[in-house]
């Protein structure tokens, strides 16, 4: 019972529950999306026992939805997609309470938006057919344009627009390259159909057409990413964003990019993944995103900005692990896109309860508060350092491994990006100093209060998880494994397996 | 049951690991609970220096050739690769957990006077039960990676502690430099581990040093590029060039922590590291040699820069710097035991200086603070014959200094000259060595003048602190002078470590490290001396060492000083010195700044927002807003328009078919 129709229900109950919170009374909105977002989560925990490391794509569920056009409800999870559910629905809640006191208008909307985006989050990684998975993209992307454009800071409008355009644009090309690819392929075998499983073993040889194809995925899903330079949607989006937007958008969204090219690029197209200029042109993409994002990010006077730069920085760690293809590297890109996930959304929360004090994100505008405020600089200190991957905490498993393993593939281009940590310990060492160490010279500053009860609880999971997957990462790696290591298999065919397969 | 024991070794990093626990609770809660915070911090360590006392024990009685392993759990296991959260325990580890958690309580003890009027005494208590905790990780991690896991703790607890003062600005700056410039030498650690990793498949210890000597063509590139990698970390923590410019700025810091993080202990996490991989250094005569020139260029070049430092702890920093420098020669000369003997003794007697200084700094900055003047409590120009005021402080560093100066019986005499007649040694057969070792004599040289110069401006001569000021002055609590003492007596006696057998000593130390620098030993045969060469070299040493205390003695004139804020600016030389030969003006001159504006002019203001942003994504939202209103002003209305253009374009489209 719970195998078939927890996806399902995972997709389902947030929609339901934002169609509640519209019609309860305003001042229940919150509570009422919190207490359902932690339905939400508790349905999915059950899945951290049930899903079978060794069992492929599981928990399917394969209705027909549009028949005569060969679509289907599928839905599915493996090793890949697990921690990006788990991820999604265990900062949903968090964003929820971090969100209390910071949105003050149309609550009802704000909570039904984010229940709603909820549902286009799950659906995209659960989606099994190429059709759901697109509806499912953009399903998320309206919700978020709202959260921007209504929610957001002074410029929110240009940088709503400029998020959805971007990726709208993207979305559109990838419809065309789902749509030529089914019709390809029903050519060759007579059945139409957007089924990943039917896609992925009759797509056969492309020749020229698969370079388009895959281009055409490749620019929706680099603009998720995001890759440079398609990222300048990102520091936009990110500072006009309201501090649960920001969070669900770096912790979440930006992971879809990654995540497609896991699913869907890279399998469906390996020859000209695995093309020399090709290999050539994302790995120097990835290392332009760890150096140069993270040069940028340092001289960012507005924090958000900076963290907003320092994604691009994190995610051309992600780009460069999938692409080295080695069990290392593909394991520690899945733990990056984790990581990223409670690291940042950490320091989004930690910008977010000082903007609220202060109404600024300007570095520049603090100085010297954790007298003041210690708790809070604890908890600020704890979370960058594991943003810069310090050992024993999760950011250093996840960089780790990808380095380790993309020295196996790319030696140069690992050494490079290995100066990357560098660049991590530049940007957010200096603007940790500016805000919490350095003389408390602003009177403005001196009276700041420092975290309530609801913070410590928004943050505290965090914590708990930096430390956990710092120290005891086993539990996710034995679990994506398999997946990491079937991914591969579908990308670089062993050498024996390709003889066979003659 | 020796076993048993140290099947309880994670007791001993668990300690501290506790101890910061409860005391970080403390300084977020309760933070003015000393009594409370003062018993767990000391306790903690005290409890941890007797379960590493009894380890010893315990493994003293086994000696076995190979180290002992525990597993705790799996850390990271990703197909082919297997790390384990592990601790290993050999020889080498139990030298360092016992001057870890030895030095590391004495100076807990004598933190408890010296913070006492601090507002952050827990969070002070916190950070010192971390960095111990990180410390223990370094040296009993039985693979790189948790290894690493140590060594960038301790260099993040280094961090919190150098900016302990967090309010002013000076100390939060020197904070960071010093994360910043480690994360460099980080960098080679990394890239050292994927090195090993694909060419060993291991990254335990045991199977990459076992697999070393089959994997490695002896003198081939990947080792000799493995062991400079791995150097280029150690330049990091240990302060050698070219990344040494932190450790001066790390007095910022409380005195003890410089004792304990800055002297004693983190800084030489390096030559542990070079001790500990010494197969893979035997392996690439390259390593070792650049490991043993820049060791030597450090300890002249530190040495030189420490003869006009004002700042009594700027002085002691340099000649930490300067002494490191000696270590990384014996290592990488391959006397690894030669190596691990002086840090062991350096650590007794610059524990003992920056402890003996921060007695100093405590009266002085008490008697300024009893008569509100502003005057800098650490130049030496504002001391002068302090002797009179901290009779045991000045007696205790006398000893420390005749130490570090090398002269016999004294600890570092022993230390010190073992480096030196190896390096010796070597040269007969390697002429490099030869010039290595000159010039490690002279900053033997160096050395002895630069600490009697701080010790005569110091303790000697007329006082200088201010007629007020000067009734003040007196000689800190027991719970701070306990702890020199029990330095002192060490830095005399612990030469008896490893007295050579040329004095007829045992060199026990030697003999203890031999499982572990076995492998390497037999790669790299010692070159002997003739005893006759052997006395003749000690001789030259002591003579060395006293020349450079005669020559302060004869040279400097204490009386002539002037308090610092009356002192006429440095000219020439002394100024090239005094502003450490520009070393951090050039770096911020060719790397900071170029690099802050690459980022903020360049890629940020020209790349992102007028290149990638302004052109191409607003650019093109432009066009095609222009291509827009081009369209809707074809929408005119008006037929004959509409007609005209139809035409246009059928007459194009024949003239295209007919062409």
């Amino acid at each position: 019972m719970y195998a078939q129709t927890v996806l399902t229900a995972l997709i389902a109950w947030p929609a339901i529950a934002a169609v509640a919170v519209l019609a309860a009374p305003v001042r229940w909105a919150k509570h009422l999306a919190l207490a359902a977002s932690l339905l939400e989560f508790a349905i999915s925990v059950p899945l951290w026992w049930v899903f079978q490391p060794a069992g492929g794509m599981q928990l399917q569920l394969d209705v027909p939805w549009i028949p005569s056009w060969g679509i289907h409800y599928a839905v599915g999870v493996d090793g890949i997609s697990l921690f990006l559910i788990l991820l999604t629905t265990f900062l949903v809640p968090l964003s929820i309470l971090g969100s209390y006191s910071y949105i003050t208008t149309r609550e009802r909307a704000f909570y039904a938006l984010l229940l709603a985006l909820t549902s286009g989050m799950i659906g995209v990684f659960v989606a099994l057919d190429l059709f759901l998975f697109y509806v499912m993209w953009d399903v998320m992307l309206i919700p978020m344009y709202f959260i921007i454009g209504v929610w957001g800071g002074q410029n929110r409008l240009y940088a709503a627009l400029k998020f959805f355009v971007y990726t709208f644009f993207g979305s559109l090309l990838m419809l065309v390259a789902i749509l030529a690819l089914v019709y390809v392929v029903a050519q060759r075998t007579g059945v139409y159909s957007f089924s990943y499983f039917h896609l992925m073993s009759n797509v056969g040889e492309l020749g020229t057409l698969a370079f388009w194809l895959f281009g055409a995925f490749f620019l929706a899903f680099a603009i998720k990413v995001p890759i440079f330079p398609f990222h300048t949607w990102l520091p936009d989006a990110h500072v006009e964003a309201p501090t649960a937007g920001s969070v669900i958008l770096a912790g979440v969204l930006l992971k879809m990019g990654t995540y497609g090219f896991l699913r869907f690029a890279l399998p469906l197209f390996p020859r000209v993944a695995l093309h020399p200029a090709v290999q050539t042109a994302i790995v120097t993409l990835s290392l332009i995103g760890i150096i140069y994002g993270g040069l940028v990010a340092m001289v960012q006077p507005d924090f958000k900005k900076l963290i907003a730069y320092s994604s691009v920085a994190h995610l051309g760690f992600v780009m460069l692990g999938i692409w080295a293809l080695t069990l290392q590297s593909v394991q520690g890109a899945l733990m990056i896109m984790i990581n990223h996930g409670i690291s940042t959304g950490a320091l989004f929360f930690l910008v977010g309860m000082l903007y609220e004090r202060r109404h600024t994100r300007l570095v520049l505008a603090f100085g010297g508060i954790a007298k003041v405020v210690p708790l809070f600089a604890a908890v600020l200190t704890i979370v960058s350092l594991s943003s810069i991957g310090l050992p024993a905490t999760n950011g250093f498993v996840g960089e780790f491994l990808v380095l380790l393993g993309a020295f196996r593939t790319y030696p140069a281009a690992a050494g490079l990006a290995t100066t990357g940590v560098i660049v991590a310990a530049m940007y957010l060492l200096p603007a940790l100093q500016r805000v919490i160490y350095n003389p408390l010279d602003k009177p403005e500053n001196q009276g700041l209060a420092d975290l309530s009860a609801r913070e410590l609880a928004v943050l505290l999971p965090l914590v708990a998880c930096i430390v956990w997957i710092g120290v005891y990462p086993t539990p996710l790696l034995r679990r994506m494994e398999p997946s990491a290591q079937h991914f591969i298999e579908s990308v670089r065919p062993a050498p024996g397996a390709r003889a066979a397969a003659r | 049951m020796p076993t048993s024991l140290l099947g309880a070794l994670w007791v001993v990093p668990a300690l501290p690991l506790l101890g910061f626990l409860m005391n970080g609770a403390l300084a977020l809660w309760r933070p003015q609970a000393r009594t409370a915070v003062s018993t767990i911090g000391v306790a903690v360590l005290v409890l941890a220096c007797g379960a590493a006392v009894a380890a010893v024990a315990g493994f003293a009685g086994l000696h076995p050739a190979a180290p002992l392993v525990i597993r705790y759990w799996e850390w990271m296991p990703v197909g082919d690769l297997r790390v384990d959260f592990a601790l290993q325990f050999d020889q080498l580890s139990a030298v360092m957990v016992l001057v870890v958690t030895g030095v590391g309580a004495l100076i807990h003890v004598f933190s408890v006077g010296y913070m006492q009027a601090d507002a952050g005494y827990a969070r002070y208590f916190a950070y010192l039960n971390l960095f111990v905790f990180f410390m223990l990780m370094l040296v009993l991690g039985a693979s790189f990676p948790v290894m690493f896991v140590g060594w960038e703790g301790v260099g993040l607890c280094s961090y919190l502690l150098i900016g302990f003062w967090f309010n002013e600005q000076i100390n939060a700056d020197a904070g960071k430099k010093a994360f910043i410039v480690n994360r460099i030498g980080d960098v080679g650690f990394l890239i050292a581990m994927f090195l090993i990793f694909r060419a060993t498949g291991s990254l335990d210890f045991g199977p990459v040093f076992g697999r070393a000597a089959m994997v490695f063509p002896p003198a081939g590139a990947s080792v000799t590029a493995i062991t400079l990698f791995l150097f280029l970390g150690c330049t990091g923590k240990s302060a050698q060039i070219p990344l040494f410019t932190w450790l001066p700025d790390a007095m910022q810091g409380p005195t003890p922590v410089s004792a304990l993080i800055h002297a004693a202990t983190m800084v030489t996490a390096g030559v542990y590291l070079v001790a500990r991989c010494n197969v893979l250094f035997a392996l690439s005569p390259l390593g070792s040699a650049t490991v043993a020139g820049v060791g030597a260029l450090t300890a002249l070049f530190a040495a030189t820069i420490a003869l006009k430092q004002w700042d009594i702890k700027r002085v002691l920093a340099y000649s930490t710097i300067s002494q490191l420098g000696y270590m990384f020669l014996g290592v990488g000369t391959g006397a690894y035991a030669a190596g691990i003997f002086h840090l062991v003794t350096h650590a007794f007697f610059k524990a003992l200086l920056f402890l003996g200084s921060g007695s100093v700094i405590h009266a002085m900055h008490h008697a300024y603070h009893a008569t509100h003047a502003h005057d800098d409590a650490q130049d030496m120009r504002n001391m002068g014959g302090l002797r009179r005021y901290l009779p045991w402080t000045a007696a205790l560093m006398w000893i420390a200094t005749l130490a570090i100066a090398g002269i016999p019986p004294l600890s570092g005499f022993f230390s010190k000259d073992e480096i030196l007649g190896a390096a010796f040694a070597l040269g007969t057969a390697e002429p490099a060595w030869l010039v290595y070792w000159a010039m490690g004599i002279a900053a033997a040289l160096l050395t002895a003048f630069y600490m009697t110069r701080l010790m005569l401006y110091t303790f000697h001569g007329p006082n200088r602190t201010g007629d007020k000021e000067r009734e003040h002055l007196h000689e800190a609590p027991w719970v701070m002078t306990g702890p020199l003492v029990v330095l002192g007596v060490l830095s005399v006696v612990g030469g008896a470590l490893n007295l050579p057998e040329l004095m007829g000593g045992g060199a026990a130390l030697q003999h203890w490290l031999e499982p572990v620098t076995a492998l390497a030993d037999r790669m790299r045969p010692v070159v002997e001396l003739s005893h006759a060469m052997e006395w003749t070299l000690v001789g030259g040493a002591v003579l060395v060492a006293a020349l450079g205390i005669v020559g302060a003695v004869r040279l400097l004139h204490p009386e002539a000083l002037v308090p610092a804020r009356l002192a006429p600016p440095e000219t020439g030389l002394e100024r090239l010195l005094w502003k450490k030969w520009y070393v951090d003006e050039i770096y911020d001159a060719v790397m900071v700044r170029p690099v802050q504006w690459l980022a903020r002019e360049v890629l940020w203001k020209t790349i992102d927002l007028r290149l990638v942003d302004g052109l191409l994504v607003n650019g093109s939202a432009t066009a095609s807003r222009a291509l827009g209103w081009l369209g809707s002003r074809l929408q005119t209305g008006e037929v004959g328009f509409y007609v005209a253009l139809f035409v246009v374009g059928v007459l194009l489209v024949v003239g295209g078919a007919m062409r």
